[in-house]
């Protein structure tokens, strides 16, 4: 680079230090790819579809992401390398944009006036509608973050891929998107789970003990709730229960690569067969949002 | 590489501080820095010159890793999901700066791991500012706002600065420091407009923050012992307190149009200087806080600490995994 380039640079970074910032566009951080979210957002239910499925469902998918990027920002600056803090950190945000569409349209589709905030930060544990996975805490034990990932993306990632073709427009976007963001976010989790699992022997053992960990909550992902059911009849949703093979077929793949074993651990109960998507969760989620949202409740009718 | 017209003899690191041959290769490295032009890897330089800038560009990276926590301690709580992008991106942005500065480093001939020893054992420091704890949620608008941008008051001359890998790093630093300042400030404007809460909350930031910012530019001039050398090096271009000035005369008008009042009672504009006159800084509370009893020095280097033993077990298979994977590779190749 010529010195006059350098030059050129560096005024501008003085220079932007006097622009005003009053007009930047608030939706920026919805991040890139996405033409006109609001657009996109406020697109009118298809025909033949149930608003209040939509809605629960847009907050199913959006839950998921918004816990899950919860527990993997809880990683930032504990993570075992610098390049671990960046990958974890993207994913995070990845999840958090899906996150932020998703309940964005269920608050619209919804009708009540509720905005991505509201539901984010307003609603109690019971209203949330994630799976159990998402809200797993890992105690800062990188075995276990990298099993709860690789079986979430993996999951995520085969019903995103089926959910590009869905006929809510939004649910089509953030699923077009994420296949992209989920692709990388596997790749990332399988890579470390063959380093873990065929690394040192203290590695595989705790790679093997967060899998363990983990494992009795991947049933739940593979059961189709009532919404789930009328809306892949609608066109809007997929069926869960029909990725088993792909995610087990994965699964088997990067564990055999990875000399670890698929555990043989039952699956959580249900409570009065009510599981996450129905309101029913972890001791762990009321902590979660307990920290999530104590800010933001402190201060009702707050501008941030 | 820079057109010093020497050629460059050994590497770097064997590079003969006296004896035949340096008067040659010091003329032309003083030549390389006097016409303004860049430094690179391979070249000659002085000992002192490559000490400075190895002490200088780690303690960069580890103030931008260190930097982490106190805004990492508010991304779970951030009290909108806009606001948490916002914030969850500017951390992530933080570890990449931490990257290419340690790659920086590295091309001086040191590497990460023994740096971050040192930051981990003390034997390194970082900004005195990240000792100073991160308590309400105007924190993070005021350290995008003053300490981000006084960051951006010491680094945007760097961009300058006579060793190229490091010239260039702070390039894209400088970018993505100024994309923050401007989000901090718009968070603070976003703030001043909600409830009287919130102002307040401002306010009681700023009053914590602004002097501990303007002890980020270091030691003033008469106490600054190595500032002369550094700037006839090319690696400083302006002095301690040159760019103090700079930053106060850049904040006075931003604070006024957040409606925030400076906690200094000196400060006002001097006419005749064309600047703002402002009070002393606590020089003896700096010096407290660089030598390590500021209020957030030890939990700080624990962190950074715990972190890294954390994740000794996870870069050990990395490198285990690495290690069979290249000698499946070689059997492969031998069969």
């Amino acid at each position: 680079m010529s010195p006059h380039a350098e030059e050129e640079d560096a005024t501008n970074a003085y220079q932007s230090l006097s622009e005003t910032t009053g007009h930047d566009d608030p939706r920026w951080a919805f991040g890139s790819g996405f033409e006109d979210v609001q657009a996109e957002i406020e697109a009118p239910v298809p025909d033949g579809v149930d608003a209040a499925d939509l809605a629960e469902y847009c907050l199913m998918l959006g839950d998921d992401a918004l816990v899950c990027s919860h527990r993997i920002s809880e990683w930032v600056s504990n993570a075992p390398e610098l390049e671990e803090e960046v990958a974890l950190a993207n994913t995070a945000l990845d999840l958090l944009g899906q996150a932020r569409v998703l309940l964005s349209r269920a608050g619209h589709v919804e009708g009540a006036g509720r905005d991505e905030d509201a539901l984010a930060y307003l609603r109690s544990d019971a209203e949330f509608r994630n799976v159990g996975l998402a809200e797993t805490g890992d105690d800062l034990d990188f075995g276990v973050a990298v099993a709860r990932l690789l079986v979430f993306s993996t999951w995520r990632l085969a019903l995103l891929s089926r959910l590009v073709g869905s006929r809510d427009p939004v649910v089509a976007a953030v699923a077009a998107k994420g296949v992209k963001e989920l692709t990388y976010h596997r790749d990332w989790a399988a890579r470390w789970t063959l380093r873990l699992g065929d690394g040192t022997d203290e590695s595989h053992r705790r790679m093997q003990a967060g899998l363990e960990e983990v494992w009795p909550h991947v049933e739940e992902l593979f059961r189709t709730s009532e919404v789930e059911h009328r809306l892949v009849t609608a066109g809007v949703a997929t069926d869960p229960a029909e990725t088993r093979g792909e995610v087990d077929a994965v699964l088997d793949q990067v564990f055999a690569a990875a000399t670890l074993t698929r555990p043989d651990r039952p699956g959580r109960g249900t409570l009065g067969g009510r599981g996450g998507r129905q309101g029913s969760h972890t001791e762990a989620l009321g902590l979660v949002l307990d920290r999530m949202q104590s800010l933001a409740r402190a201060h009702p009718g707050a501008s941030w | 590489m820079a057109d010093t017209g020497t050629p460059a003899t050994g590497t770097p690191d064997t590079a003969p501080h006296t004896g035949p041959g340096t008067g040659a290769l010091e003329a032309g490295f003083d030549a390389t820095v006097a016409a303004d032009r860049r430094i690179e890897p391979r070249d000659w330089m002085p000992e002192g010159y490559r000490r400075t800038l190895i002490r200088q560009i780690a303690q960069h990276a580890h103030s931008e890793i260190i930097g982490m926590q106190p805004e990492g301690n508010w991304i779970l709580r951030a009290p909108s999901l806009r606001r948490k992008a916002i914030l969850l991106a500017k951390v992530q942005d933080e570890a990449g700066h931490g990257m290419y500065l340690y790659a920086a480093a590295e091309t001086l001939g040191v590497d990460r791991e023994d740096l971050t020893e040192r930051l981990i054992d003390s034997r390194q420091k970082y900004s005195s500012i990240f000792n100073y704890p991160a308590l309400s949620y105007a924190d993070i608008g005021v350290i995008g706002w003053l300490v981000d941008g006084a960051a951006i008051c010491n680094q945007v001359p760097l961009c300058r600065c006579s060793y190229g890998p490091y010239a260039r790093a702070m390039i894209r630093i400088c970018k993505e420091e100024s994309f923050h300042q401007r989000q901090g400030y718009e968070l603070l404007l976003a703030m001043v407009k909600g409830t009287d809460a919130q102002r307040t909350m401002v306010q009681e930031s700023v009053d914590r923050w602004w002097w501990p910012s303007l002890m980020m530019f270091g030691p003033p001039d008469g106490d600054s012992p190595n500032t002369r050398q550094s700037m006839a090096w090319g690696i400083k271009r302006h002095t301690n307190d040159e760019l103090r000035q700079r930053f106060v005369d850049m904040s006075v008008p931003q604070a006024a149009a957040l409606g925030v009042t400076l906690p200094d009672a000196d400060l006002r504009w001097n006419a005749e200087r064309g600047a703002h006159d402002y009070g002393e800084p606590d020089w003896a509370e700096f010096k407290a806080v660089v030598s390590g009893s500021g209020p957030a020095n030890a939990q700080r280097v624990a962190h950074r600490r715990r972190a890294h033993e954390n994740g000794a077990w996870v870069r050990e298979a990395a490198q285990a995994w690495a290690d069979k994977q290249a000698a499946r590779a070689a059997r492969k190749d031998a069969a």
